[in-house]
């Protein structure tokens, strides 16, 4: 392995210009003569819209114009799309409501868009969107997920009469029954996966301009996957054809699914720029980001499983109501559906899995892809049913575990996923180990002392990532393709830009992907540079988000790094006087096979573009190649995850004391980046279990719509995690990648809540697990301890 | 428009601005040090943070006009030329950041950490410290690492001097 190979933790490329804050975010762009927007959000959950009245706010200082629904609708500007279909059990079509930017006659939820003012100045701005009056007649609200389905329910949109999106299934019913008619003990939970708030630290923004003498716009944006965002608002929205408009999504402040999807300001804004003739700029607030950024999450869940006699897992049945709030956003359809129910199985061998989703709007904000989307919903379901399954029948929950895991590979599951490759067990024993597992008891025996409760809970969790290949995603109802791109430019020089399709907000593509081209070509890291995020550089790609951007993303590299070699195998050919055949590359150098002839890879990049050794007709000049990688499966990264808590009976607050995890990602290109990531997810992870959810009041008002309300995890409120890994390829692409982005985010909440329910003495608890909920279910509890 | 000017990275400025204009617009729109971020407008995450007259401040809650005269550090202001502080070059080494946004508060706020706890940071004092800055990529785990060596260096270096 060369220190900066693959393998190596390298420091990263990308950092410099973070630490002295030379990054370049949406908000740090200005254009020249810029104008700002705010936008005017319904104060209202659910509301019919009879008038608005923007005289006296375009009366105002610095006002430019002011925009409606009116004028995007007059322009023929299309509404927000959602990309994914999803068809109920009986055949029919989900039922996608009208989605316009700007609000069209109704509003159906707090933060939905009603108008854009456009000003000199930001403070302008919202100085005037403060006068326009609009006269609302207030609706009554859906704001529950649980309500959504109820008759007599507000109906959210015409075309869904009773609120359902869908009723999707999956798996099989008939099969499932009769596992559970055969079963020594069925083992019921009821869960509510809470709803969160992405909240990555930049907010989005977006700046809008068009050049009249090109009759071309750019949009600078917050995303994570520009060529999607061009796509959408080209081909579906209207804005301008493709080759007339260029989305740059330059440094992005973090994602985790929350800058995938195309939104009302966003389009709004490039559009604008036309109309006022001025770029456009608007950053949202944080309050905005809470309103109107797509939350994650939100599933109510029935789920039951069948045991025989010694303990093994016959069958699994589970009812879902998921809530994808008053309009789908761009991927939410297939959130809680195949992102979700297939991996049900857990890392389990499972015979026979029967799921129902019904997918519901309700007068809330859009729910969509949140950090691993439908894997950390799925892993719940299973991990706490595995854990209730293994308390109820007397098990150790790590043996119950074990004796149930898939153990060959490759393993077809009863819901569409065949697992390529893993070693379930490995993980386990080395997470136990680890975890000091064996002296738990000690340690909980220790937190009595003190008067406090320790209790462990573990999480095996299974995960699909690179979602592919593209002709399946399709067949199960994606509007795109799912591959991704790459383009190696060798300059005469032999130094090497890396065009990909994959997007970069924190992972840190631009050391993996340099050190996986420094290792095959063997030339420094830093003749490397990874160019992204600009769709007039970059000509396709899919964008990053599901831990895609190894498996997918360097796999494409590395097939046009292939043809790189292949053809710089010719030019050295000519170079050394000797067929290409016999040509071999190592380390950076040509040799002839056989001989001491050689010529090092900057020479031969030279020789491609002089073009004085070979002839223009039988070889091209020039060291230029693309490719698209399209893979044959999912990857399956797993892990066990293991968590000890210790709580305050007499306060309710949970400490967690400790935090073990042992992933199995396949091959790993930097270890130091693979950790962080791991670490952040974990963060989030147990955010969701012990801090955070968002929260709407009955009429649908967002309570928890800042950092004062919204309990976003803290340094204090972590402890430091311990990190090991467990590794088997993945046989289907060429670097054995797995991926590792959303792991820790998929693995921590099931662990938080079976660590907290061993310690309170099984007593059920919802996340987030506050305090107050600790507290009370403390109080439930020591009755039953004060009679034994 | 009113009058303000101040010392901002070792250099004098004097602006016309509307008197609402807060710190980190100054800043970020009438200077472009961009490097100051907004994350929240409820004074909680930190991206902001910038050292006036040698204490650490949250530049989205303060008014330019109220640092009339003041000496102001940003995060571009804190490298010696060429030569990073110490605090910056242990986030990279470290890896305590991810997407960066948070990066330039992190920093600036651990400088002042040291300045008031001193170089010998245990992890708790450390993430105490860092109660009013908030993270959602890392995990934390590597920004306290960070900031114990950012510590560290900077007492070798105090030492150095002496």
């Amino acid at each position: 392995m060369s220190a900066t190979g693959i393998g190596a933790s390298v420091r990263r490329k990308e950092d410099f210009r973070f630490i002295t804050g030379k990054g370049q975010y949406t908000d740090d762009v200005n254009r020249h003569g810029q104008a700002h927007a705010a936008f005017l959000r319904s104060p209202h959950a659910h509301a019919e819209i009879i008038r608005i009245d923007a005289a006296a706010a375009l009366a105002m200082p610095g006002v430019v114009a002011v925009f409606t629904g009116d004028d995007l609708a007059a322009d023929k500007i299309g509404g927000l799309i959602c990309g994914w279909m999803i068809h109920s059990k009986d055949g029919e079509a989900m039922k996608a409501g009208g989605h316009p930017a700007l609000a069209q006659g109704k509003v159906r939820y707090v933060g939905d868009h009603v108008a854009v003012v456009i000003a000199e100045t930001l403070s302008q701005a919202k100085d005037a969107a403060e006068r326009i009056v609009v006269d609302y007649r207030v609706l009554p609200a859906v704001v529950a997920t649980s309500d959504a389905l109820k008759p007599g329910a507000p109906v959210v949109h015409e075309v869904a009469p009773d609120n359902a999106v869908y009723r999707w299934a999956i798996g099989n019913e008939g099969e499932t029954q009769a596992a559970f008619a055969k079963a020594a003990h069925v083992t019921k939970i009821d869960l509510v996966n809470n709803r969160l708030v992405p909240n990555p630290m930049e907010p989005r923004a977006a700046v809008g301009d068009y050049d009249s003498g090109q009759d071309a716009f750019t949009l600078y944006t917050t995303s994570q996957n520009p060529h999607v965002a061009r796509l959408v608002l080209s081909a579906f929205i209207g804005i301008a054809p493709e080759h007339k408009l260029r989305v740059i999504a330059p440094d992005v402040g973090g994602g985790f699914g929350s800058k995938i999807f195309i939104y009302a300001e966003e389009t709004v804004c490039v559009w604008a720029a036309k109309k006022v003739g001025r770029p456009v700029k608007w950053t949202s607030d944080r309050t905005e980001a809470f309103l109107a950024d797509a939350h994650g999450r939100d599933h109510v869940t029935h789920a039951e499983m069948a045991l025989d006699d010694k303990g093994r897992i016959l069958g699994l049945r589970v009812h879902t109501t998921a809530n994808l709030g008053a309009y789908l956003s761009t991927f939410s359809s297939s959130v809680p559906t195949y992102l979700y129910a297939p991996l049900l199985s857990g890392q389990y061998a499972i015979p026979a899995i029967y799921c129902e989703v019904d997918a519901v709007y309700t007068n809330t904000a859009p729910v969509d892809a949140y950090r691993g989307a439908g894997r950390p919903e799925a892993t719940f379901v299973i991990e706490r049913l595995v854990e209730v399954a293994a308390r109820e029948t007397g098990s150790d929950p790590a043996q119950f575990r074990r004796k149930n895991f898939v153990k060959s590979f490759p393993h077809q599951t009863p819901v569409i996923m065949c697992y390529d490759a893993g070693n379930y067990t490995a993980a386990l024993e080395k997470a136990l180990e680890m975890a000091d597992y064996r002296n738990v008891g000690k340690r909980k025996r220790e937190s009595e002392r003190r008067g406090l409760l320790r209790g462990v809970g573990i999480s095996a969790y299974i995960e699909a990532c690179g979602i592919a290949p593209s002709a399946a995603v399709g067949s199960l109802g994606a509007g795109v393709g799912l591959w991704e791109s790459a383009e190696v430019r060798v300059n005469p020089i032999g130094t090497v830009e890396i065009l990909t399709g994959s997007h970069s907000h924190g992972q840190g593509h631009e050391t993996t992907f340099a050190q996986l081209v420094s290792e095959r070509l063997g030339i420094p890291i830093d003749n490397v540079s990874i160019v992204h995020g600009d769709t007039d550089k970059v000509q396709m790609g899919m964008g990053t988000y599901g831990s895609r951007s190894g498996a997918v993303g360097m796999s494409a590299i590395v097939k046009a790094l292939d043809k790189i070699e292949a053809k710089a195998k010719k030019v050295a050919g000519y170079c050394l006087e000797a067929s290409d055949q016999d040509i071999e590359f190592r380390d950076g150098k040509f040799t002839v096979r056989g001989t001491d002839k050689e010529i090092d890879f900057a020479s031969v990049a030279l020789q491609a573009y002089i073009a004085h050794k070979f002839n223009g007709q039988d070889l091209e000049p020039g060291l230029k190649e693309s490719a698209f990688w399209d893979p044959t499966n999912f990857t399956f990264p797993a892990g066990v995850h293991i968590c000890e808590v210790e709580i305050d009976p007499a306060t309710g607050v949970t400490h967690v004391d400790r935090w073990t995890a042992v992933d199995d990602f396949g091959e790993v290109i930097n270890p130091m980046i693979v950790e962080g990531q791991v670490h952040g997810g974990i963060a989030q992870g147990i955010g969701q279990a012990l801090l955070e959810g968002a929260v709407y009041d009955a009429a649908g008002q967002l309570v928890t719509a800042s950092y004062m309300d919204y309990s976003m995890p803290r340094a204090e409120d972590l402890p430091n995690y311990r990190i090991g890994m467990t590794q088997t390829r993945c046989p289907s692409n060429p670097l054995g990648i797995k991926g590792c982005g959303e792991a820790g985010a998929i693995a921590a909440p099931p662990a938080v809540i079976n660590a907290i329910t061993d310690a309170l003495g099984h007593e059920d608890i919802a996340m987030p697990a506050t305090p107050q909920r600790v507290w009370r279910a403390v109080q439930k509890m020591a009755p039953k301890l004060a009679a034994e | 428009m009113t009058a303000v000017s101040m010392v901002v990275n070792g250099k004098t400025v004097s602006k016309d601005i509307d008197p609402r204009t807060l710190l980190v617009q100054f800043l970020r729109d009438d200077l472009r040090l961009t490097g100051t971020h907004v994350g929240c407008d409820t004074t909680q995450c930190g991206c902001c943070v910038v050292h006036v007259d040698g204490l650490a401040v949250k530049s989205c809650t303060a008014l330019a006009i109220q640092f009339e005269g003041s000496q102001v550090t940003t995060i571009e202001g804190l490298a010696n030329g060429a030569d990073l502080h110490p605090m910056q070059a242990a986030f990279r080494e470290h890896h305590g950041l991810q997407c960066g946004f948070c990066t330039p508060g992190m920093i600036m706020m651990a400088v002042d950490i040291v300045r008031r706890k001193g170089n010998d940071l245990d992890d708790k004092t450390i993430r105490e410290e860092l109660e009013g800055n908030i993270c959602r990529c890392t995990g934390y785990h590597n920004i306290v690492k960070a900031i114990h060596a950012g510590a560290e260096a900077m007492g070798g270096l105090s030492k150095a001097a002496e």
